[in-house]
């Protein structure tokens, strides 16, 4: 009489719930599936194109001749300035915010404007090397300009993971050193840096694969689309593969855009050895 | 001997360490140098443009032609197309990401959550460039199977594929949120013999609720600031319109636009990107600020 499988207002309830949950696994599956469609429709239209050829040419007007050389080489030049410039700086502010820093008004203020520069659009950020880089220290559309732009970009990123990974390092072990009495920057560079080496490492790995991506703010603070040469020093103009993906990409002609797609694999391919590089890492220092 | 060499060492280590100190605080003072510097140059060429546009103007004028003559300077057209942009790609995003987060916190087995988190991870980085592309090439093409007269550049297909940008951010934060509701929440909801989706509609989700939120709010930042997606794909013909299907301009791309041709230092036209890029950045800091907010909020519930 009052069996639950009898009662109609249970059954509905039940019913309700269990297509919830399939409307809920569906939807999470179709989102993985649009990651899926995207990169199946790039494949097929960009893996005929990808070959030696592609990778050692210049661009050009020929869909047939054009290369991602110049782009390859502006890209690696970027980032590896970025990383000279930002990568110690990061490391450092966030070792001071961690175990330097008094507990006052001025570290909090610090600290509240990291957490927001994180979220200032990038494209406001090309606005800053736009004015301060290429304008009032008139270093032009250079490399060292776009590094500069880049750096202040990916700072606060990592200064906000190399200061979770050096929080992550126990007080005990710090303890222990002050104990035997080593002044505070003995203590980081012998227990608290060696300690956090390989999260402060993953964090600026994935840091900088967001700047190898990055677009906008490097057309804003100037940096060239169409670029027939390999830069050779810091002072050089530059175009980046993102950017040259982006020329490709708006223009109508078909075999353009195949050539945007095969160039979009090689920066997919690029992002997936550091991810990789990354999740190793962090692979190994937990085991 | 000893004792004098011991002092040395000592008072050394002192001035290194003073030394290192003040080292360290100058990289991260270099943080709020940065935040100055940008706070200075928008405000300052912001005051310059409004000396020949006055604020009004510009704040509720409803043209922006500032390219072609005769040029008018009313940035309510990429004000609306922005909106329109930010609204069409929450409508995508807070759906189907807070959908996601349910399946991985409530539903999914274990082995099947840890293949999904990093694709989204994976999503998550992936360069907005490359959705541009997608938005281009394949998703205007299928909207244009449903509605033949869409132009090439429109809203809604950037939209969308903002939308799927900020989707993995949403599902991601969603899950933190759902996933640090406390168990015996749950526990005591079906003892009292409530389904599965009562539990999660009536205790989960309201126990989450500001963690929800603020993934809503920094999702919403995010779309706003967006760049290459929107310029490739929604076109580059500021229109005040609310319909989804036309082509319009967003603050971004309008930039960007600039930025590819010429513009020359001090010449109005440049003025105009700091113009914009002000109103961009007040946006953000705010919508930040507020995720910043809610956040707080719920950590001070659950302690």
């Amino acid at each position: 009489m009052i069996s639950a499988i009898a009662n109609p207002r249970l059954r509905r309830r039940k019913l309700v719930s269990a297509a919830f949950r399939v409307l809920c696994a569906a939807t999470a599956f179709v989102v993985v599936g649009i990651l899926f469609a995207l990169i199946f429709d790039l494949m097929l239209d960009g893996l005929p194109w990808l070959d030696i050829q592609f990778l050692s040419s210049f661009p050009s007007r020929f869909p047939e001749l054009a290369g991602i050389k110049s782009a390859l080489f502006g890209s690696l030049w970027l980032i590896g300035l970025t990383a000279l410039f930002a990568v110690p700086i990061g490391v450092l502010a966030a070792i001071y915010m961690e175990e330097y820093a008094p507990q006052n008004r001025l570290t909090r203020l610090i600290e509240l404007n990291i957490a927001n520069l994180a979220g200032v659009p990038s494209i406001v950020y090309g606005i800053l090397g736009l004015a301060l880089f290429v304008r009032f220290f008139a270093l032009e559309r250079s490399i060292l300009a776009g590094a500069l732009t880049m750096s202040l970009l990916v700072l606060p990123v990592i200064i906000i993971a190399a200061w979770e990974a050096i929080r992550a390092v126990p007080t005990s072990l710090r303890e222990a050193a002050y104990g035997l009495g080593a002044t505070r920057w003995q203590v980081v560079q012998s227990h608290v840096l060696p300690m956090a080496m390989p999260g402060i490492l993953t964090g600026i790995i994935l840091s900088l694969s967001r700047a190898i991506g990055e677009t906008a703010p490097l057309i804003v603070m100037g940096a060239l689309t169409y670029v027939a040469f390999v830069p050779e020093g810091p002072m050089d103009e530059f175009t980046t593969l993102p950017i040259q993906i982006f020329n490709w990409t708006a223009n109508p002609q078909e075999a353009f855009q195949d050539l945007a797609a095969a160039g979009i694999l090689v920066l997919l391919g690029i992002l997936l050895v550091t991810n990789s590089i990354a999740l190793v890492i962090r692979y190994w220092s937990t085991k | 001997m000893l004792r004098s060499s011991t002092s040395f060492a000592t008072q050394r280590n002192r001035l290194l360490e003073s030394t290192f100190g003040w080292l360290l605080f100058f990289c991260a003072a270099i943080s709020v140098l940065t935040t100055v510097a940008v706070i200075l140059i928008l405000a300052t060429e912001t005051f310059r443009f409004f000396q020949s546009v006055s604020p009004f103007a510009f704040l509720f004028g409803t043209e922006w032609s500032p390219l072609i003559a005769p040029k008018h300077y009313g940035v309510l057209p990429l004000i609306s197309g922005t909106l329109l942009v930010v609204v069409g790609a929450s409508l995508v995003a807070v759906p189907l990401g807070l959908a996601s987060a349910i399946y991985l916190s409530e539903y999914a087995a274990p082995r099947t959550r840890q293949i999904i988190k990093p694709i989204l991870e994976v999503m998550a980085g992936i360069p907005t460039v490359v959705f541009g592309y997608f938005a281009l090439t394949t998703v205007t093409p299928l909207l244009r199977q449903v509605f033949p007269e869409l132009p090439i550049f429109n809203a809604a297909s950037a939209a969308i594929v903002v939308g799927i940008m900020i989707l993995p951010m949403v599902a991601t934060l969603c899950d933190d949120a759902l996933r640090s509701v406390p168990n015996s929440l749950r526990h005591a909801a079906y003892a009292l013999g409530a389904t599965p989706f009562e539990v999660t509609s009536r205790v989960v989700l309201p126990a989450a609720l500001s963690g929800v939120f603020t993934s809503f709010v920094l999702a919403i930042s995010r779309a706003t600031g967006e760049t290459m997606i929107v310029t490739m794909a929604a076109g580059a013909m500021p229109n005040l319109t609310f319909n989804p299907l036309e082509s319009i301009q967003t603050m971004t791309a309008y930039i960007v636009q600039v930025s590819l041709g010429d513009a020359s230092a001090g010449g109005i036209t440049y003025q105009t990107l700091f113009a914009l890029a002000s109103i961009l950045f007040l946006i953000t800091f705010c919508l930040n600020l507020l995720a910043q907010r809610i956040m707080h909020q719920m950590r001070e519930v659950y302690r």
